[in-house]
């Protein structure tokens, strides 16, 4: 298995969030582009993680299991921010009985 | 097919099978805990938690807001464009290597790392837990 395989993998979902992030208006399916994105990065790191262990785990021997303990950093960092992300969107959907993105462009009042 | 139905609920079950056939990318580099951990708290907390909130609403393909053509024309074209200079970039280096499973990924290494030198950050995300909760019962709140 070849590492520009996974590159290529990862790639394609990062663009794939960031397409939905650009053309979408619902606030949920963005919420949704965003962890696709972050799980992008993901799955590069552990990819990349593999490849080093291959190349110098004789000389850092803890160096590709650094690279895994920063994926699992990643998703406590996305369970955090999914649970205070859907509670905004929940009370923005209170005020404004909509999810549309386009109705918080007035901030003021 | 994320970004593409309508219906808000199919794309949240697409959004699982991505996360499912992403675990089953990390079984295959060997790494086990996060393939683990991939499924438990994204496919099995996460979606259940943006279902939750969807039926919560009450959403459904009518009530999808009306999008602008120049938009979505526009971000696809941004989106393919950025795919395309990555990949054009990434294809012109030579440096590929074969990847070899290690045994790096098993829950027994990765917990020796994450008691032994990665302790007070592992602290500090649960202070950081506790602070996610204790905002979101805040923010939903606020209301009353």
């Amino acid at each position: 298995m070849e590492i520009s395989n996974y590159i290529i993998l990862a790639t394609a979902l990062f663009s794939i969030g960031v397409i939905g992030v650009l053309t979408r208006r619902n606030s949920i399916i963005i919420f949704m582009c965003v962890e696709l994105m972050l799980n992008a990065a993901n799955l590069l790191l552990v990819a990349f993680s593999q490849m080093h262990n291959f190349k110098l785990g004789k000389y850092y021997p803890t160096l590709a299991s650094d690279a895994q303990v920063f994926v699992f950093f990643i998703m406590v960092v996305a369970a955090a921010e999914v649970s205070v992300g859907l509670a905004i969107i929940v009370m923005l959907y209170r005020n404004t009985h909509s999810v549309d993105v386009n109705f918080l462009n007035r901030l003021k009042n | 097919m994320v970004i593409t139905s309508k219906n808000v609920i199919h794309s949240i079950l697409f959004l699982i099978i991505t996360f499912f056939s992403i675990s089953g990318h990390y079984v295959l580099l060997n790494a086990q805990f996060l393939a683990i951990v991939n499924i438990i708290v994204y496919a099995g907390a996460i979606m259940v938690l943006f279902l939750f909130v969807v039926m919560l609403m009450n959403l459904n393909a009518d009530s999808e807001p009306q999008r602008n053509k120049y938009l979505l024309y526009g971000g696809t074209i941004a989106g393919a464009s950025l795919l395309l200079v990555l990949v054009a970039a990434l294809k012109t280096s030579n440096d590929m290597v074969q990847l070899k499973n290690g045994n790096i990924g098993l829950i027994h290494n990765l917990g020796k790392a994450l008691f032994t030198n990665y302790v007070f950050p592992f602290e500090i995300s649960s202070v950081l837990f506790l602070s996610a909760m204790i905002g979101a019962v805040i923010i939903s709140k606020r209301e009353h």
